[in-house]
């Protein structure tokens, strides 16, 4: 008999894999790519394919040049590149892309040690970079459906940018526009329907847990209601949608315990609302997820599960 | 007070959608023929291992004691076959310690000591405590916890609930599936007389959901008005999610109570006993013939007719296997309990002990090792911890040998059930370094 092969229990393990997981979060995506592209054009095809290209590119040459195992395989940086590319306008110029991609997985994510290891979401931090490196550029948005090249000449308002400037009570938002996205704006802050069908997706695939997008959804309401804001037209703008399902989800930046993430999750949602109503940016999504991520080892600290039988710990019992 | 009995499990954290592969529950136990010889290791249990009382070339019958010891926290070891002590030698046991262990030559008659007879009658808790320790019992779930110890309930402490396990959480395995068909009226008549001597009016008889059949059965014979007027045993149907069958988690799913950290079920009015474990002490109880068999599941890809089998304790695994018609395949890794909480052998030739429920033998396919990456902190460890720990951060500690972070986290809260492991995406060896990190506080406690 040959010998037998030793091994610490459990002897087995369940199915699901990081790139399985991954794998459900682009079919997730799917919905709202393919919305991206009908609404602007072959060129939002173009805008991701150049975003996951420059973003593998990246995680392969920079695991080689670091002479790491390599983890193209996890598909991670596919979704990098593709939540990216949704938080871009269409008319990027494709190099400004690649500059937020290489951004995202080298500085962002590699540096810090690769998968599992950043402590701010990659795609959210390279969209920051990109946004003050090119503000122009990054807030040039074209009407939905215009596919002309000469549209490019015409900056139309997004939704939130027009309502912070327009700021008129008679151009009452349009919610049916809100949810079809039919509307200025990046890739994926259009179709919110899009958007919510993928979230859907992964919530019943068990990728990601409802806790943060409901809470920081229902926070984002309420909080935007006590400012006598429109909540649902705070919901159905900008990047919310895209931020609750698939941004502030992120595993790797947002808590590991359920009640830490509900805290996380308000924090997103008041900062949201605070940038909107008081910031001088229209939209707040991408620094208020930004945000609570820097601040997530804080609340991991502070917000724990108490083990199994252990008591309640006790005020004042530190003079021990 | 009365006890009410809860109509659904309570709730309990966590655990781990496992695949069940309960293929052998529909087949009759088989009984192995007599072995040629069997190696009978002095520790089978938790605690002080015994010392022989015998020596090379006695002559031993079946049931005849072969090991003892003074120290409390011990079971004695007794004959399992008729023959002659051919040696008393070490043998190295699946953690790697070496035990002392006899090994008798059979002569084929499985002929009974003269000696045994069905002990007095017990009247009181330190009598059934006394019969538990003759019968060399212990805990038959896996842990081999010296059952007289569990019994012999401490005198300040009441225990108003007896929780029958039957919840049989880990995958493949079916010996106690097995024994409540089998044997439901024994499982009872054991029952009913702890239940007597303890005088505790509330029995759960734990069956995990899928087994219908079992609940349905024990659901029967429970329904008894003669012996049990006051209905006060009950099955209770558990949701199939491991580790229903681990004590903790049992207790809660029972009652709703929380053992406390570091204290043991007795602590909030529990007793948890083993299926197989009660129906012994009632065989016991009628014959006086002590803990010599155990029923084990043999099962796994390798093994070519699956199926539960009776063998005398100490039987080299190899014979049993044999009997259960050899490999399919090459064996490439073997499990002395189920996948989840079962320990990886070296080789088919150690011998079955009192507290094995399953031997698997998986082939080349299954025992492949599964690839470890990167952890992405997707908090599913957090979320099937059974016991609310953080096993990643334990996991993370263990590597830095942080006792102190270790123990902040509760290391030694963690019962290595393994959800934490099957759940993880990135096939992290969690339990692996927990139980590296338990290793570590102990160190450092003790310096």
């Amino acid at each position: 008999m040959d010998k037998l092969i030793v091994s610490s229990s459990p002897h087995f393990n369940g199915k699901k894999t990081t790139q399985n997981i991954m794998l459900d979060v682009i079919i997730g995506l799917a919905p709202a790519m393919i919305a991206s592209v009908i609404i602007f054009g072959i060129r939002a095809a173009v805008v991701i394919v150049t975003c996951i290209a420059a973003c593998v590119a990246s995680e392969y040459i920079s695991r080689r040049v670091m002479k790491r195992p390599q983890t193209v395989g996890d598909l991670s940086c596919v979704v990098t590149g593709i939540l990216l590319a949704l938080n871009l306008p269409v008319t990027i110029n494709p190099l400004m892309a690649v500059f937020g991609s290489v951004a995202a997985i080298v500085v962002v994510k590699q540096m810090f040690g690769g998968i599992g290891q950043n402590f701010v979401n990659p795609a959210l931090t390279a969209r920051i970079i990109l946004m003050n490196s090119f503000p122009a550029p990054m807030t040039h948005w074209t009407d939905a459906f215009d596919y002309s090249a000469a549209a490019d000449a015409v900056t139309t308002a997004t939704p939130l940018s027009g309502m912070m400037y327009v700021n008129s009570p008679n151009s009452a938002p349009d919610y049916m526009q809100l949810l079809w996205g039919t509307h200025g704006g990046c890739l994926g802050e259009t179709c919110a329907l899009a958007i919510i069908l993928g979230g859907l997706y992964l919530i019943a695939r068990k990728v990601i847990s409802p806790v943060i997008p409901v809470t920081y959804l229902a926070t984002v309401a309420v909080f935007s209601a006590i400012l006598g804001r429109d909540p649902l037209f705070d919901l159905l703008a900008g990047g919310l949608m895209l931020g609750a399902f698939f941004m502030a989800t992120d595993y790797t930046t947002s808590p590991l315990y359920w009640k830490a993430r509900i805290v996380f999750a308000v924090g997103c949602g008041v900062l949201t609302i605070l940038i909107r109503e008081f910031g001088s940016l229209p939209e707040g999504v991408s620094y208020s997820i930004v945000l609570m991520n820097i601040i997530t080892p804080l609340i991991e600290r502070y917000v724990k599960p108490r083990a199994f039988g252990k008591p309640k710990e006790k005020k004042g019992k530190g003079a021990a | 007070m009365e006890q009410q009995f809860p109509k659904h499990p309570f709730r309990t954290h966590g655990g781990a959608p496992v695949p069940h592969h309960k293929n052998t529950w529909n087949a009759p136990t088989a009984v192995l023929p007599p072995p040629e010889r069997v190696i009978i290791p002095m520790q089978q249990h938790i605690g002080a291992p015994c010392k022989p009382t015998v020596k090379k070339g006695d002559h031993v019958y079946l049931g005849q004691v072969i090991g003892d010891s003074e120290a409390f926290v011990c079971a004695p070891i007794h004959a399992s076959v008729s023959g002659t002590v051919q040696q008393v030698t070490k043998v190295l046991l699946t953690g790697g310690q070496a035990t002392e262990a006899v090994v008798i030559e059979s002569d084929g008659q499985m002929e009974a000591d003269p000696a045994i007879a069905p002990p007095a009658p017990v009247t009181n808790k330190k009598e059934l405590a006394e019969a538990a320790r003759k019968s060399g019992l212990v805990g038959l779930g896996g842990a081999g916890f010296p059952a007289h110890v569990k019994l012999n309930v401490p005198d300040g402490k009441s225990i108003d609930t007896l929780i029958i396990n039957v919840a049989e959480c880990e995958p493949y395995v079916t010996s106690d599936h097995r024994e409540a068909l089998e044997n439901g009226k024994n499982v009872l008549e054991g029952v009913y007389k702890v239940k007597e001597i303890l005088d505790v009016h509330r029995v759960i008889i734990a069956v995990e959901d899928n087994k219908p059949d079992v609940i349905e059965r024990l659901t029967e014979i429970a329904d008894d008005p003669e012996k049990d007027p006051k209905d006060e045993v009950r099955v209770l149907a558990l949701k199939s999610r491991y580790p229903q069958g681990a004590e903790k988690v049992l207790v809660q799913a029972c009652t709703g109570r929380k053992v406390p950290a570091g204290q043991l079920p007795a602590d909030v009015g529990c007793l948890v006993m083993n299926i197989a474990s009660v129906s012994f002490l009632a065989s016991y109880m009628r014959t006086g013939m002590p803990l010599t068999l155990k029923r084990v599941t043999i099962d796994g890809s390798a093994i070519k007719e699956p199926k539960n089998v009776i063998v005398p304790v100490g039987t080299p695994i190899k014979d049993v296997i044999e009997f259960c018609g050899g490999y399919k395949a090459p064996p490439r890794k073997m499990l002395m309990g189920g996948p989840m909480m079962g320990i990886a052998i070296t080789s088919d030739e150690l011998p079955i002990l009192k507290q094995n429920n399953a031997i698997l033998a998986f082939d080349q396919q299954e025992a492949k090792l599964y690839e470890t990456t990167a952890c992405i902190r997707c908090g599913r460890c957090v979320a099937a911890c059974p016991m609310e720990l953080m096993p990643t951060k334990l996991e993370k500690a263990a590597e830095k040998k942080d006792a102190e972070s270790l123990l902040a986290l509760d290391v030694m809260t963690c019962m290595e059930c393994g959800c934490c492991a099957f759940s993880c995406p990135a096939g992290r060896r969690l339990v692996q370094a927990i139980r590296m990190g338990k290793s570590i506080v102990r160190k450092a406690g003790k310096k």
